[in-house]
């Protein structure tokens, strides 16, 4: 721990959250969050603050706790019995681990698309009204338009507007994908976390997503976990670089990739190591 | 270390004469064990079969399938099957109604709430439920459940259909909650993972994307639970009486299919007479009934699978 990077964690006691200083708005703030699983450290330490409407990357080796880190961000890390957590992460100023803060409520402003393809054993359909059926909305024709707004949206609809009944499970890959984002879309959150979304696809369908990122920017908040440094470099605005469950670098994307503060992101980067 | 593996294998090999007899000979007896069921699945159906078609020579089949009078014995008898038909689907549909939720209830808890501790110890537990000797659960009806239903409804004679349906769907649900646990089970993390990720509940995953997804499963357990109703004969032949009635009152006394074949095979019929013969017609009724629902099961499992 020699560098910069680390000089910046500067301890903050747990729930004050502070207004971000100077630039856009953040969406999520992070302090000094560690978590365990069992005895297993995964995450040290984590601090920094997710800008609103932006893309905001995580990269770094396998194992670094990317995954992890993502999905504490939804609370979906909770699902792991022996998980273990300190230190406290604010979604719009609210700390989300707080016993009154509700955890269905965070998930449905905060809405995730995995590694792999994840839809359910339904029809295209239903698995976009399915989110707006579980929250209420039951009327056909506002559950039509949410699913052709949805699909559009997700840049899906041309290619399955003939066949909204048939099995998801049709789909390619790469539409199944997007399936996953439209019906992330159809429940309207302000936040969409990515684990690793391309990392199944082909690069078609990555190019594919990646454009749609790029649109989605300027409705949600983007975080999303990448094994692949060109993509991070190509659609991100914000970039994380962790490493043994560390942050090591969290800056301005270009910055990041062109003029690296530590010497772990540069060796990263540039390849020589993960 | 010296050791040449590659020959040491050669020299093996080719020393196991009994090995390579083996391999020549197995194929031969596992194919004679498969034939054995096949041959006694025919050699039984052949009997069945035989027998009643001696039987429809005697009586007529149009009045066996639509006869509402079922009294075999005496001077005038009359082998119209549907009072038997009547009683076996009155426990059928008792033993369901009791089954089909408390089993599926069962199986989403085990699956979708249970902690791993408490699914160890309750699953094996179901398992020995499902292995209680039916005969139990026969005077368990009739010791037991009666005396406690004639509480509720005092005018309840001691042979009903109430009770022993009641305790023929008990019997049933370890093999409903045991088959759905399994099927819901299988159904890939992902989904949940997918649901609750969109802000819906426990109990939402389950009923909205698990059940669904496990529909074709969770069926099929349930017409094997229905066919394994109609077939059920301990249970109603201790608890649920001998009479043979058209009706679709349980409180009364009614006799099964089953329930009537134990009957006579107890020894009321004379070896040879009609009566003897129509435990044969109504065995083959039961057969149909219970084939019926197989091929049901397995279409359904075929109709509604999920593919994930």
């Amino acid at each position: 721990m020699n560098s910069a990077a680390k000089t910046n964690h500067v301890p903050v006691p747990n729930t004050t959250v502070k207004p971000n200083s100077g630039d856009s708005k953040s969406i999520y703030s992070i302090q000094n969050f560690s978590l365990w699983y069992g005895n297993d450290q995964a995450l040290q330490d984590v601090q920094f603050d997710i800008p609103a409407n932006n893309v905001t990357a995580i990269i770094g080796p396998s194992g670094c706790g990317k995954s992890t880190f993502i999905k504490a961000l939804n609370r979906m890390v909770e699902l792991v019995a022996s998980v273990k957590m300190s230190g406290s992460i604010s979604y719009n100023r609210k700390d989300i681990f707080s016993p009154k803060y509700k955890v269905e409520e965070l998930r449905t402003n905060v809405g995730m698309v995995f590694q792999h393809p994840n839809p359910f054993p339904k029809s295209i359909y239903e698995n976009v009204a399915y989110g707006p059926k579980i929250h209420g909305i039951k009327k056909k024709k506002v559950l039509d338009e949410i699913v052709e707004k949805s699909l559009k949206g997700a840049a899906l609809w041309d290619e399955v507007k003939d066949r909204l009944q048939e099995n998801a499970f049709g789909l390619s890959g790469g539409q199944q994908q997007r399936l996953c984002i439209a019906r992330c879309l159809a429940i309207e959150p302000d936040v969409i976390l990515m684990d690793e979304p391309t990392s199944a696809l082909d690069p078609i369908s990555t190019a594919k997503i990646e454009e749609l990122v790029q649109k989605l920017k300027e409705d949600y908040s983007i975080v999303i976990v990448t094994h692949n440094m060109q993509q991070a470099a190509r659609i991100s605005d914000k970039t994380a670089f962790f490493l043994n469950g560390e942050v090591i670098e969290y800056s301005n994307t270009d910055e990041l990739f062109s003029n690296p503060k530590d010497k772990r992101t540069e060796d990263y980067i540039t390849g020589r190591f993960g | 270390m010296a050791v040449n593996v590659k020959d040491m294998m050669k020299k093996n090999k080719s020393n196991r004469l009994l090995l390579r007899f083996s391999e020549k000979a197995a194929p031969t007896i596992f194919l004679l064990c498969a034939i054995i069921s096949v041959l006694t699945t025919i050699g039984i159906t052949l009997t069945l079969l035989m027998e009643t078609i001696t039987f429809f020579n005697r009586v007529s089949f149009i009045d066996f399938i639509t006869g509402t009078k079922w009294w075999p014995f005496g001077e005038n008898p009359s082998f119209g099957i549907l009072p038997l038909i009547s009683g076996t689907l009155s426990i059928t549909v008792i033993a369901m109604a009791v089954a089909i939720p408390i089993g599926l209830a069962s199986a989403v808890y085990l699956s979708e709430f249970a902690s791993p501790h408490i699914r160890k110890i309750v699953k094996p537990i179901l398992e020995i439920l499902a292995g209680i000797p039916t005969i139990v659960y026969g005077f368990f009806a009739l010791t037991f459940v009666t005396p406690m239903l004639q509480n509720v409804i005092p005018s309840l004679p001691v042979f009903n259909a109430l009770s022993p349906g009641i305790v023929v769907g008990v019997m049933i649900i370890p093999m409903i909650a045991s088959l759905s646990e399994d099927a819901m089970s299988s159904v890939p993390n992902d989904m949940r993972e997918g649901a609750l990720a969109m802000g819906s509940t426990r109990l939402e995953v389950a009923l909205k994307v698990v059940v669904p997804a496990a529909l074709s499963g969770i069926i099929a357990s349930f017409v094997l639970g229905i066919s394994r109703a109609i077939g059920e004969t301990m249970i109603v032949a201790v608890a649920a009486g001998a009479t043979p009635k058209l009706s679709l009152d349980v409180t009364e006394s009614i006799q099964t299919m089953t329930g009537y074949i134990v009957q006579v095979t107890l020894g009321d019929a004379s070896y040879g007479s009609t009566t003897y013969y129509s435990i044969y017609a109504v065995g083959m009724t039961l057969f149909v009934f219970t084939l019926l629902m197989n091929l049901l099961s397995q279409y359904i499992s075929r109709r509604f699978k999920e593919e994930y």
